[in-house]
């Protein structure tokens, strides 16, 4: 008998050895500081992609490594040299931060590693700095709010006062809805961020009620978001100060702000390009397996982590695990022949999504639970505005 | 401008002031009377304010929950002046900074354990979640305005311990020359051990009063203990005045800074550069006043009197 079991082990062992990890994916998000609560729900999304995929891109087994950028551009940049020098592994991705996807960005490419970024948006990577490896999974920072300044033109807002992180996203974001928004814009405020970032933001929210504007346009990501709804609830701004919001009411603040009762958030509007409500079969089976696994929606960073992972194993099962095939992975990789949980969408020449984006609505669900729903449809299958400086083809 | 933005500036600084006093009183009580450096005060407002938010989700009124919360803080305070602390005191400053430094990743990440990562929002009772109208045109929320007050009381209390009980007398002379009042018979352990508990709790109570405004996360202590240090430097080292005065300068300069600088600079610079030229200048503010400060007078605004 023990024999046996020994020779089972034994063909086991060498079954799995001859298998093991083909191909490695190394992950960075941000696992530690507050904002870990973003790179816990990106995780958890990887996590389900590999359990959906049975840990397998056709015949070849994945393997993923996660890394921590510490919410900071120089650890971001640590890790990623780990993952590709130390690791060894074939993509890198993830970058939930502009100015840390930034900082990381030479360290994956000059080693020849195809880099996804599974948020992180920044217009210079979508412009002059485009590159063949580098693919977005998510979309470039100005989009969303450019989404959003043709909600403002519709809904009549002549006036309107910005507030943003001063970040790299933070200015694309800005710059993004200063393209579409045709009204006037009457006090913008930049504010500190990054591991110690400004959460208190009493200053800028008198200014901005004093400034008379129509709406305040905002963009606060991550454990900021909380911050900021509150304050802007405490305030009392709601009537005479209506809230325009990106990347700020989302699935990661909405189970929060339920949790404390700030009700002034339901029926507030957001622009994005995924919502868990979309009716395809891959994002129906995504989100209900996300909720039965982890007990919360999805948020979009999760989303276009799935996605991600969706991506590279379509893309390793079309050149059978050769990573030597790099034209072929690239070639795969820009056909976007997967199933995503945002629908079908396809590539641009600078290798940013050409992709549809949604205003949705916060609702309570059926089960009591606080979400969002798409309302309408805003731009349809919008190119970025860097695109054209890309010397790509 | 406007006088009335102004006004709401002013209370806003004001704010932040009275917090940065809280956390920075401690800080100096601790320094200047014990002479150590604890860089773990910062937790203690951290864990504060998560103590807070989980008695305010169990007893479903926030007022309630800070009252139980403050003794329990100081209770943690004492506790790490027994066991982290007095271990400390005989060694140089370097080793002060190495071992609180230690307990700060160690709370850091007990917080992690404890709370999860997502930091928790506080609920707070009707009476204080909506705004308070000052003058026609001056409308503040009212709990801007209870931090204020709360803060002040806590100060108010703060200057009576200090300069009208005998414990204060023993706390000032305890400043000024350890070993006499320690010859003179006074079981200066106890009274350290006291002082610890005081700036707990006083840190403790600016993290409740903050957590409703920001939410309770991890790492708050770390980015407002900066701040304080700044403070205590700027007034002083040691002096309860100081960092009375430091930290609403501090507050007001900040706050002010983010308020008006772009509209300063666009007087004489393009609109696009005072933009982005602005948020730098007003985060670095404090850094440039305590650079004047050791520049200029390195013993700070209001040194103690006797060291």
């Amino acid at each position: 008998m023990k024999k046996l079991i020994t020779t089972l082990l034994g063909t086991s062992l060498l079954a799995t050895s001859a298998l093991a990890a083909d191909v490695k994916i190394g992950f960075v998000t941000t696992l530690t500081t507050p904002a870990a609560v973003i790179g816990k729900d990106m995780q958890n999304a990887v996590n389900l992609a590999m359990e959906h995929l049975g840990g397998k891109a056709g015949a070849h087994n994945l393997e993923v490594i996660f890394g921590d950028d510490g919410f900071a551009p120089d650890t971001g940049k640590q890790v990623t040299d780990r993952l590709v020098k130390q690791d060894k592994v074939d993509f890198v991705a993830g970058y939930i931060w502009s100015h840390v996807l930034l900082a990381s960005r030479k360290s994956a490419l000059d080693a020849g590693k195809i880099l996804i970024s599974s948020n992180a948006g920044p217009s210079q990577m979508a412009g002059k700095l485009c590159h063949e490896n580098f693919f977005s999974a998510s979309w470039q920072n100005d989009q969303t709010p450019m989404a959003m300044g043709e909600v403002l033109n519709k809904a009549g807002v002549k006036s309107l006062y910005i507030m943003a992180p001063n970040y790299a996203a933070g200015k694309d974001m800005v710059a993004g809805v200063e393209r579409t928004f045709k009204g006037q814009i009457v006090g913008k405020d930049l504010t500190k961020w990054g591991a110690d970032a400004q959460l208190d933001f009493s200053a800028e929210l008198a200014k901005a009620k004093a400034s008379g504007a129509d709406g305040i346009f905002v963009f606060y990501p991550g454990a900021a978001a909380g911050a900021f709804t509150k304050q802007y609830h405490q305030a009392g701004l709601k009537d005479n100060l209506p809230l325009y919001s990106v990347f700020t009411v989302d699935g990661i603040s909405l189970p929060k702000l339920q949790a404390a009762n700030f009700s002034g958030v339901v029926g507030s509007k957001v622009t994005q390009e995924w919502d868990p409500s979309l009716d395809n079969a891959a994002n129906i089976k995504f989100v209900s397996d996300f909720k039965a696994k982890y007990g919360t929606y999805p948020s979009f960073y999760a989303a276009q982590s799935y996605d991600t992972i969706r991506m590279i194993a379509a893309a390793v099962e079309k050149v059978d695990g050769d990573m030597s095939d790099m034209d072929g992975i690239r070639a795969a990789l820009k056909s976007a022949d997967f199933d995503s949980v945002r629908g079908s969408y396809s590539y641009g020449s600078n290798n940013f999504p050409v992709q549809n984006f949604y205003l949705r609505e916060v609702v309570v669900d059926g089960d009591g639970n606080w979400t969002t729903q798409v309302v309408d449809k805003v731009l349809t299958n919008h190119v970025d505005p860097h695109a054209a400086d890309c010397k790509m083809k | 401008m406007d006088y009335t933005l102004f006004v709401i500036q002013l209370l806003n600084g004001l704010q932040l002031g009275i917090l940065l006093f809280l956390v920075a009183s401690g800080l100096t009580l601790v320094f200047g009377i014990l002479d150590f450096v604890n860089l773990a005060h910062g937790s203690v407002y951290m864990l504060g304010a998560f103590i807070c938010a989980s008695l305010t989700f169990a007893l479903g009124n926030f007022v309630y929950a800070l009252l139980i919360s403050l003794p329990i803080v100081a209770v943690i305070g004492y506790g790490f002046e027994r066991l982290i602390a007095r271990p400390l005191y005989e060694r140089d400053h370097l080793d002060h900074v190495l071992g609180t430094f230690g307990a700060i990743l160690v709370m850091d990440t007990l917080a992690h354990m404890i709370w999860g990562p997502a930091g928790i929002a506080i609920p707070l009772p009707a009476a204080l979640d909506g705004q308070t109208q000052l003058a026609p045109d001056i409308v503040v929320p009212t709990f801007r305005l209870a931090i204020i007050s709360a803060g002040l009381i806590a100060a108010a209390g703060l200057y009576w311990l200090v300069n009208h009980t005998r414990t204060g007398m023993l706390i000032r002379a305890g400043a000024s020359n350890r070993t006499m009042v320690t010859a003179l018979g006074i079981d200066i352990q106890a009274l350290f051990s006291f002082v610890f508990a005081i700036g707990a709790a006083l840190a403790g109570l600016a993290g409740m009063l903050i957590a409703p405004i920001t939410e309770a996360s991890l790492g708050m202590g770390n980015n407002i203990i900066i701040t304080a240090f700044v403070v205590i430097i700027v007034g002083g080292i040691g002096s309860m005045k100081g960092a009375f005065l430091a930290a609403l300068l501090i507050g007001m300069i900040d706050t002010l800074g983010r308020a008006f600088l772009d509209d300063i600079f666009k007087i004489f610079m393009s609109s696009s550069v005072a933009e982005n030229s602005a948020p730098a200048i007003s985060s670095m503010s404090i850094y440039l006043i305590m650079a004047l400060i050791l520049f200029f007078r390195p013993q700070g605004l209001f040194p103690p009197k006797l060291r």
